[in-house]
């Protein structure tokens, strides 16, 4: 019988939820790496059982754990994270250069096709790969060299590069989003990047529609339709339909167009979810009622999905990884919130439930739809 | 042998519940602790010092005999009483943040 698993990073663990395809009973197991932070953990698609997680501390630094059971057990591998290249600098937050230094993984992406190769998105921004299964990792320089590299400036959660993105219709395409630079876009498989920040305006920065500078939050894609991407921007809902060389606001009826995620619906292209966020200085719900933003349009019109949610005195944060959908038959959405819930909706966002309340802090779910 | 106590976290990854003891041939530098921890625990590169710089990590401590050890050269020797395996190097992470 076909089911769920939910792979849930926090500030003080990893946890693995589980259900079957009914997803109304959960099972929760955890906290893996108690007392470390999880920024992010997923697995293969090409082997469902292999999970990579990433697990940190300010104390003892970088970790990466490798499951190829399901969660059950974990195997610690390589964590040296070297810059291919002199680091060089880029701009710290007074503006003057600052000398580019690995501080943490934020984000695993494996391969579409095999199990051994997982991209790793890093803190100072930059993008390493492993092929051999997460023992050991090398950076795809081409990025950090970027000719805009020396520009680039670290957002409030530091300069990471959070987002990764595979089209499955061309291995040889990958898109990284970086805070706060901007999303670009590689089409040989890594080795060269550019700038795909048209059509991004942002008011934060001394030229509004700099080619970078741009805090994007979160890119998302449906599989079937890889051209088209969609993304939370630091304000701004946006859509490209030519693979990010230009964009265009979508944030239409949005009480608010702040947020940090973006999700596609796992069967319909055109319906996404945002989790709209008062503002860059008040990280919680427009007047305290959690709410899931649905469009089914594409963007523009969007519907607010309340059903189970609090709608009261309710002040948390969803970060940028912390939503995700499975493929069951009726489309399964997920979140975690920075109070430690993680909700689950059966049937794309008519109803929500909490799977659990009181973890720490959520910092990433992911969803694996199990056979 | 010298003896380490290692902080929890890092008990956790190597998988050891108490103090651990290793060989180290003299000088019994820093370093040569360190070199020879990491060799026993190969989990615990990059946790006690930066994998590049092989420099301590901002927020580990080095503690021995009722003494800071911290900001010594990775260079200097440790006190006899460690060498000897009297007392324990102890491996600490510092009290900082929640």
């Amino acid at each position: 019988m076909s089911g769920v698993r939910v792979l849930v990073g926090t500030r003080k663990g990893a946890f693995v939820l589980t259900s079957d395809a009914k997803r109304e009973r959960w099972d929760v197991a955890g906290p893996h790496f108690a007392g470390w932070e999880v920024y992010h953990l997923k697995g293969s698609p090409a082997d469902p059982n292999r999970l990579y997680a990433s697990q940190s501390s300010g104390w003892f630094g970088q970790i990466i754990q490798r499951s190829s059971d399901g969660g059950a057990t974990w195997e610690q591998m390589g964590n040296a994270f070297a810059y291919a290249s002199v680091p060089g600098t880029h701009q710290w937050y007074d503006g003057t250069p600052h000398p580019w230094e690995f501080a943490r993984v934020w984000h695993l992406e494996p391969s579409l096709t095999d199990p051994d190769t997982v991209y790793a998105g890093v803190e100072d921004a930059a993008l390493f790969r492993t092929i051999d299964g997460g023992a050991t990792w090398h950076e795809l320089a081409g990025l950090r060299e970027h000719s805009s590299g020396s520009s680039w400036q670290p957002g409030a959660g530091g300069m990471c590069l959070h987002t990764i993105v595979l089209d499955p219709s061309d291995a040889q395409r990958i898109y990284v989003a970086i805070s706060a630079a901007g999303a670009f876009r590689s089409d040989d498989g890594g080795l060269t990047w550019r700038a795909i920040n048209q059509g991004l305006r942002s008011e934060g920065i001394p030229d509004e529609t700099a080619e970078v500078g741009h805090c994007v939050h979160r890119i998302a894609m449906h599989p079937s339709r890889p051209n088209v991407l969609f993304m939370q921007k630091h304000w701004d809902v946006m859509r490209s339909d030519d693979a990010g060389d230009s964009w265009r606001e979508i944030s239409g009826n949005l009480p608010s167009d702040f947020g940090f995620p973006i999700q596609t619906h796992a069967h319909e292209p055109d319906t996404i979810y945002v989790v709209p966020i008062k503002s860059d200085s008040e990280h919680f719900p427009p007047d305290g009622k959690l709410r899931v933003y649905r469009s089914r349009t594409g963007g523009n019109e969007w519907e607010a999905l309340t059903n189970g949610l609090p709608q009261e005195n309710c002040y948390v944060n969803v970060l940028r990884d912390a939503m995700a959908v499975d493929t069951l038959d009726s489309c399964g959405v997920y979140f975690g919130t920075t109070g430690g819930a993680v909700y689950a909706s059966a049937d794309s966002g008519e109803r929500w439930a909490p799977i659990v309340r009181d973890l720490p802090a959520v910092l990433s779910v992911e969803v694996q739809t199990l056979p | 042998m010298i003896r380490v106590v290692l902080p929890a976290h890092l008990r956790t990854l190597a998988r050891v519940a108490g103090e651990v003891a290793i060989a180290v041939d003299p000088p019994t530098t820093h370093r040569a602790v360190l070199d020879a921890l990491e060799a026993n625990y190969p989990m615990l590169r990059g946790t006690i010092r930066d994998h590049i710089t092989q420099r301590r990590r901002p927020f580990v401590r080095f503690f021995a005999c009722g003494r800071d050890l911290s900001h010594e050269s990775p260079d200097t020797a440790l006190p006899e009483a460690v060498s000897s395996g009297d007392e324990p190097l102890l491996i600490v992470g510092a009290m900082a943040g929640g």
